[in-house]
């Protein structure tokens, strides 16, 4: 590019700048970016979230009247601590590669000159991602990786709204402990987990804390989440036929899984699936018939009319064409909401000043997208007051049934699949 | 025997079939020209969505499915002969790996931004469940896809050894010029064989779409599964395929099962270099 084509393409990107913000005296935009998996195997994960950002970011930015009457940003006109400043999204895709995810990084600071970054869903690219942004200083927001390694590194530039696996093996344990005493079979339970990142480290905290709390993990198989059969797996439990199975697993593995079992003819007693690819709507659309029954966990319950849940889910709904927000896309949605919160409050775009802000978050839980109590940072950067809630599939979606004070349905037991 | 391993190896075998159909076609591409079609797996791809769509629009299972894919995805590969194939040929080698290449990312992203990047799976009642014979359970949609896998295969091979549209093609594959001096037009045996090619890997997708589910990249990981069961069984034959695309459905179930899901590749990998190492040209490849 001759530097004559440059200055014109400058000059034009100016004036459409000027043109969208409608004044000689306007700010300059804040750029935040947002990595997700747009392509690959999780895409259809990533593109909902990406649209959930994207309500966040129009909501900050042109308004929302009601939600103008709940929340101090949604009043539109941007980011008041900025003097008005809109917030600008740039999406970059990690192919649902770790190394892509962390290339992306990189352009997004080096290139772009974002002033902190959102992403990535995957734990293990979330993990290279977040490397690149401690290493130049760049706030890096995760919003849904759970993998609980990602907080113990020692960075100072990371932060985390979601539980993490810790959180909601305890909630599995404590629900596992109850229907125990209920009178359900919960003698052998097995794990089967994809083998990245977020599969290892959720199945080896939940047989960490489940060996603590006395229940029996008796058998793990780990996978890859690309298989193209996994028939054989199916056989193994049928063969051991344990009273729990724990799916931690992705979208295209979590439908061959479900198809697979109702062809092979087996179930156990109770199946219980982290979240990730059962929640997707993806999979729920098309499986939920042959997962009647099934136990997950989810962070989103949509809330009583008139509540942030609501609204945005109104937005959401009408910006996809009926999807209903869930619990990835709410988790994607809450980790936006806390970045521009904390870019208000730092009144700059120095990157060390909003991070100064994210750490000095504290955020009500009527704030709240997702279910969570409120966001307050500990040292390590993971938001102490998230929780989740466990939830069941009943009739194509999934209700709260546990803890007890935020359910909305009792839970129905054995397993009934298809 | 354990009855469960006996199962283990029934489903390898179905599963094979299949790899079996849909690498066949990639190896007729390359018997009859030298070309390796790197758009393969995006043809698959193509045939699992035409299934999807033939399903939602108009309801219909694999028995609508199957021809419409079949004379979709060989149009497609004609019309890819004669707008690309035909002309990169001419060029060097690197331009036909990278043509291909090309069309495999244009097909792909072109499905991302018509069809996004949602799976899609068929519903169960498309080829109803699954039943059980002498305690052995079978399922449905992979004994069609494996059953017809076999069939297909084996009618293109006995299309290409028996026929004398089939010696046709071959003596364009031996040598171009001799068979044009015989009166045969090769640009039409090179068409015909990107037709064929097309129609059966169209078939092979409708058939995986029954049980995989169906989304942009779904090409990916089959169009390596069909690398490596091509060069396993030998570029170039379709009764190569047949038995490579058997051996590795088989021994990935049972790696699968009895090691662990994530040494399966390893397993099936290892024997692939074995079997190069010894015979460099596949299991019935002409050396």
């Amino acid at each position: 590019m001759t530097t004559a084509t440059r200055r014109a393409l400058t000059a034009g990107a100016a004036l459409l700048m000027l043109g969208l913000t409608g004044g000689a005296f306007a700010q300059q935009p804040v750029k935040i970016g947002v990595i997700y998996p747009l392509s690959g195997n999780s895409a259809s994960a990533g593109n909902y979230s990406k649209m959930a950002i994207e309500v966040g970011a129009d909501v900050v930015n042109n308004g929302d009247p009601e939600l103008g009457k709940i929340m101090p940003l949604a009043k539109g006109g941007g980011l008041p601590g900025l003097k008005g400043a809109k917030v600008q999204l740039i999406f970059a895709d990690n192919q649902g590669t770790p190394a892509a995810g962390q290339n992306q990084a990189l352009r997004l600071i080096s290139e772009e000159k974002v002033v902190a970054l959102i992403g990535a869903y995957q734990s293990g690219i979330t993990l290279t991602a977040s490397a690149i942004s401690e290493r130049h200083g760049i706030p890096f927001l995760t919003a849904e990786s759970v993998a609980s390694n990602l907080t113990e590194r020692g960075f100072k530039w990371f932060f985390r709204t979601t539980p993490v696996a810790v959180d909601f093996a305890r909630a599995y344990s404590l629900f596992l402990k109850e229907q125990k005493a209920a009178g359900q079979k919960t003698n052998n339970i097995a794990i089967v987990h994809e083998n990245t990142e977020y599969g290892n480290s959720v199945a080896s905290v939940i047989a960490e804390v489940f060996a603590k709390d006395g229940l029996n993990v008796s058998q793990k198989i780990a996978y890859s989440a690309n298989s193209s059969d996994v028939q054989p797996q199916v056989l193994q439990l049928k063969e051991k036929n344990p009273d729990v199975v724990i799916f931690i697993s992705y979208t295209s593995d979590a439908i061959l899984y479900t198809k697979t079992m109702k062809e092979l003819n087996w179930k156990p007693a109770i199946m219980i699936a982290d979240d990730a690819g059962f929640n997707d709507p993806s999979f729920v659309k098309s499986m939920a018939p042959l997962v009647e029954g099934l136990i997950s966990r989810s962070a989103y319950a949509a809330g009583k009319p008139g509540t942030v849940p609501a609204l945005f889910n109104a937005l959401y709904k009408k910006k996809t064409n009926g999807d209903d927000l869930d619990d990835v896309s709410a988790r994607g949605l809450q980790g936006f909401l806390v970045m521009a919160d904390a870019i208000n409050r730092a009144g700059s775009t120095d990157p060390a000043k909003i991070r100064d802000a994210l750490m000095a978050t504290d955020l009500k839980a009527d704030q709240m997208v997702t279910g969570y109590d409120g966001v307050k940072f500990d040292a390590k950067g993971q938001n102490v007051l998230a929780s989740s809630l466990v939830t069941q599939m009943r009739g194509g979606q999934y209700l709260g049934i546990w803890p007890k004070a935020r359910a909305t349905a009792d839970v129905i037991l054995p397993y009934k699949g298809w | 025997m354990s009855i469960t391993l006996v199962q283990v190896i029934v489903g390898g075998l179905l599963l094979g079939a299949v790899y079996a159909l849909f690498s066949s076609g990639l190896t007729l591409i390359w018997g009859m020209m030298n070309v390796v079609n790197f758009a393969h797996g995006d043809f698959v791809m193509l045939g699992m969505y035409t299934a999807v769509v033939v399903w939602t629009a108009l309801g219909g299972g694999p028995w609508a499915s199957v021809p419409i894919a079949a004379i979709l995805i060989a149009t497609l590969g004609v019309l890819s002969y004669f707008l690309l194939v035909r002309h990169i040929m001419k060029g060097p080698m690197l331009a036909q790996i990278l043509g291909t290449f090309g069309l495999a990312l244009f097909l792909r992203y072109a499905t991302f931004w018509f069809f996004g990047a949602n799976f899609h799976s068929l519903p169960d009642t498309v080829v109803g469940g699954s039943f059980e014979l002498w305690t052995i359970r079978f399922e449905g949609s992979r004994v069609l896809a494996g059953g017809m896998g076999l069939a297909i295969t084996l009618a293109l091979h006995l299309i290409l050894t028996r026929t004398a549209i089939g010696s046709r093609m071959l003596a364009v594959s031996e040598d171009a010029t001799a068979a044009q001096l015989m009166g045969i037009r090769p640009q039409h045996m090179q068409a015909l064989a990107w037709g064929m090619a097309g129609a059966a890997t169209g078939i092979a997708g409708t058939l995986i779409a029954m049980f995989f589910p169906t989304s942009p990249t779904a090409g990916e990981g089959l169009a390596i599964l069909a690398f490596v069961t091509v060069s396993f069984g030998g570029f170039g034959s379709v009764l190569g395929a047949l038995v490579a695309g058997l051996i590795i459905g088989v021994v990935e179930s049972l790696s699968s099962y009895l090691v662990g899901p994530v040494y399966k590749d390893v397993i099936v990998y290892v024997l692939f270099v074995l079997v190069l190492w010894f015979r460099p040209q596949g299991l019935m490849g002409k050396a």
